[in-house]
């Protein structure tokens, strides 16, 4: 078989490899071939540590998040290195991690994480408080006084549960003598205990939540505790430092009504402590991480098992071949011509950083004042290695200064300058420099403004959503890439540009 | 149409388009090991003399930046060189001193360098500036070519060269460059030089093309292209023949130079000569590419000569 006919073989086969795979991932696993929205996929880690009494038996557990309202659960993980470990609690009861060992020393920590997506705006479940049952406090005489005399004002100065708790927690925040003497006796509550007391003695339907604020890139938060209350038919939270109705946006209900958040015995100085951060993820890369979805053999083995901070280096890894496709057609299909031939998708991926119009007069900025710095070095005896050095370190000085003139101006588009390749931009400058002097500016016009062409079309391609959304999600399509990279390979065809240049064949006849 | 050639107007002149030349015939009869040869002036001087090619003398050569002390004894009394980098493409870095004056040189252009001047051009050259790469690189130092009077007429300062394609051992087909003020004394086409397409029969014109268009007059010394004939043309393909089997490259291009005293002289070759040769020409290559790849080797020299004068011509 000749070298060409094997040429198309594996081109076919590339491309039909490459196509197929596609098609199976988009009708089977369900990858749609164009990007949805993007969701902000949230990582959260609970740390239960405590120190162990060393003598008894050791049980801890923490309360698990209700994930219904407004997230979905994508995946959830427990360490539990040398405990025995079990989730209980049923479907209408919260479930629980429960931690048990029969001995233990020393400090503990137990994790758990779970990954959540935020699919809607948060929506409180308003199922009716259960029993009529109203747990009263059992007040001491004068705080019962005290507490009856805060609920009567509060009450007139309310129209319903809601407001009444309101205005509980606005006495309750205030310097009021009352709401002083009910704090001073009972130190250990806070006021959210307070209130739920008050609002028992005021028989309303009260409970305290726990949660976190979802906040990127935190680290040992405690959690939040808000009031709710019933009022008529649906239940109303308050923040009860502020008073301020309604949850928060991104707050996380982590555990509602009076089962504790975490217990534990055998162990003391108890503490729990979440940290999180967020990515946003395209829905697709959310439906991927759907726990039933990971087991697909073409899954297993992806970049999606990999650590999220390593796909997003292979996100734009897998669209330089994009930048290596166009320069290829620009090349051959075209005839253009370009100063270095990769140096234009290095210059496209620059731009992906600093944005089009700031990378670009930033590049013919350093290599404008590049190019007039190195016509003096033309004129001084230098060898090559030592001349490009000092090119070399000549736009790093550039860069320094754009970077610092620019952030005083309050430009700080400009910051992104470091993304530029210096040795490349250096190189760019000697080439330039040197056809400059031997074949004109001309010449210097044409490739560079060739190069600067092809980098801006390639910029164009590779922050295309459609095409990022393709080369990540289907890495697939390297095979389509790498099959027409071999086809163009064999293209001995016109060039557009040889159209003009043989323009004048056959003039004489 | 003037903007644009169409493709079939293209197809019908057998046009030799850039992508088809690298795929169809430089990586296929051009074999890799074979190029250091013609990329180095030096290398293929040294082979030509061995193969009793006729060449420029060589008058020394610097291959260490320490040799470049030595200039001044290198060049002796010579008021005429030529300074090259052995590897350089496109007549990159290549310094032509006419005049002398003491340790004053002067270009064609009447531009003057001191010593130093030239000193820094060679350190330039063994750095790798002109080389492919940036390869370090070894400077040669030639003696300047007397150009043939019958060819001064048509050339602009510099040294008019002609650039004969050879393919298998035929040479195919021919072009005169005639440097112009607008290039700056070069021969290089792109850089505005005269491109006379010569008949493989006998060397006369054909016709002259200056930056893409036809033309009939020398543009700075006014004489007609119309009747220049290039003298030892018989001689000249002989000489270009002989370097396929010098060179073992199935397609290259030879550089020749006409010497008053000592005839043709082969410049250079090079294995990725450019296509400019057709519109000089104002044919294409590829009829004549063809017939060639349809003949049995032949290594007899003299009946591939005959062959080409009496068959290129009207392909």
């Amino acid at each position: 078989m000749n070298s060409r006919a094997q040429v198309y073989l594996f081109a076919f086969i590339f491309i039909l490899l490459g196509a197929s795979l596609t098609v199976y991932k988009q009708q089977v696993l369900g990858f749609p071939l164009t990007p949805g929205q993007l969701d902000t996929v949230w990582t959260i880690e609970a740390e239960v540590s405590f120190d162990a009494d060393g003598d008894r038996s050791i049980k801890a557990s923490l309360g698990l998040p209700d994930i219904a309202a407004g997230y979905e659960l994508l995946s959830e993980s427990f360490s539990s290195s040398g405990f025995g470990f079990d989730i209980v609690g049923t479907a209408t009861d919260q479930r629980r991690a429960l931690w048990t060992k029969r001995q233990g020393n020393g400090e503990q920590q137990l994790y758990y994480r779970l990954q959540i997506a935020a699919i809607q705006p948060l929506e409180l479940p308003h199922l009716p408080p259960q029993g009529d049952d109203i747990y009263l406090p059992e007040w001491l005489h004068a705080e019962r006084d005290v507490a009856s005399n805060l609920v009567r004002r509060a009450t007139e100065l309310s129209a319903d549960p809601a407001s009444l708790a309101r205005q509980i927690l606005l006495l309750l925040n205030s310097d009021d003598v009352d709401a002083d003497f009910l704090r001073r006796a009972y130190q250990h509550s806070s006021n959210a205990q307070l209130a739920q007391q008050l609002l028992a003695h005021a028989g309303q339907h009260a409970r305290l939540t726990r949660g976190i604020m979802l906040e990127d890139d935190r680290r040992n938060l405690s959690p939040d505790t808000m009031l709710e209350v019933w009022s008529e038919d649906r239940w109303v939270a308050f923040d009860p430092t502020t008073a301020n109705q309604g949850y928060p946006r991104n707050f996380l209900v982590w555990q509602r009504g009076d089962s504790s958040l975490f217990e534990v015995s055998g162990g003391s100085n108890s503490l729990v402590r979440f940290s999180m951060n967020s990515n946003r993820l395209s829905a697709k890369a959310v439906a991927m991480q759907s726990p039933n979805r990971l087991h697909a053999p073409l899954l297993d083995f992806s970049i999606f098992t990999l650590p999220v901070e390593k796909q997003n280096a292979f996100k734009s890894i897998l669209l330089v071949p994009i930048g290596i496709l166009l320069v290829a057609i620009f090349r051959i299909l075209v005839g253009l011509r370009t100063s270095g031939t990769f140096m234009p998708v290095l210059i496209a991926l620059a731009f992906i950083e600093t944005n089009l119009a700031t990378g670009l007069i930033t590049f013919l900025t350093i290599v404008g004042v590049g190019l007039w710095l190195r016509s003096y070095l033309s004129r001084i005896n230098l060898l090559l290695v030592a001349r490009i050095s000092v090119v070399v370190i000549m736009v790093i000085i550039l860069m320094a200064s754009f970077s610092v003139i620019s952030y005083k101006l309050g430009l700080d588009e400009v910051l992104a300058i470091t993304f530029f390749p210096m040795i490349i931009i250096a190189w760019t400058i000697e080439r330039m420099s040197i056809l400059w002097e031997e074949d004109g500016a001309k010449e210097v016009l044409i490739q560079g403004g060739g190069s600067l062409l092809v980098a801006m079309v390639a910029y164009l391609a590779m922050t295309n959503s459609y095409v990022t959304h393709l080369t990540f999600n289907f890495p697939e399509i390297l095979l389509i890439e790498a099959g027409l990279i071999l086809l163009l390979g064999q293209y001995s065809g016109y060039r557009l540009s040889e159209f003009y240049r043989f323009r004048f064949m056959g003039r004489s006849g | 149409m003037i903007g644009f050639a169409s493709k079939v107007q293209l197809d019908n002149f057998g046009l030799l388009s850039m992508n088809c030349r690298n795929l169809e015939f430089i990586s296929r009869y051009n074999k890799r090991r074979l190029y250091p040869l013609v990329d180095n002036k030096l290398l293929t001087k040294q082979a030509a003399l061995a193969a009793d090619i006729a060449v420029p003398e060589l008058i020394g050569s610097v291959k260490t930046p320490f040799e470049v002390n030595q200039l001044e004894q290198i060049l002796g009394e010579r008021t005429k060189f030529v300074i090259k980098p052995a590897r350089g493409s496109a007549g990159k870095g290549i310094l032509v001193i006419t005049r002398r004056e003491g340790n004053d040189f002067y270009k064609a252009s009447g531009s003057k360098l001191s010593l130093q001047d030239l000193k820094r051009d060679i350190s330039n050259i063994l750095s790798g500036l002109y080389s492919l790469g940036g390869k370090p690189d070894v400077a040669l130092i030639e003696s300047l070519i007397q150009f043939d009077p019958g060819l001064a007429r048509y050339s602009y300062q510099g040294v008019p060269d002609i650039r004969v394609i050879v393919f298998q051992g035929y040479p195919v087909m021919a072009m005169l460059r005639c440097s112009t003020a607008e290039s700056d004394g070069k021969a290089n086409l792109h850089q505005g030089a005269v491109g006379v397409g010569l008949a493989v029969r006998d060397g006369k014109a054909r016709s002259a093309v200056q930056n893409g268009d036809l033309v009939s007059l020398h543009p700075d010394t006014n004489e007609p292209f119309g009747d220049l004939q290039i003298p030892h043309w018989e001689t000249i393909l002989q000489l270009t023949a002989r370097c396929y089997e010098l060179t073992g490259l199935g397609y290259i291009g030879c550089d020749v130079v006409l010497d008053s005293q000592l005839g043709p002289l082969i410049l250079e070759l090079n294995a990725r000569p450019g296509l400019a040769i057709q519109i000089a020409n104002q044919r294409g290559l590829l009829p004549r590419l063809r017939h060639v790849e349809a003949l049995q080797p032949n290594p007899d020299i003299d009946a591939r000569v005959q062959l080409a004068a009496s068959t290129f011509d009207q392909l």
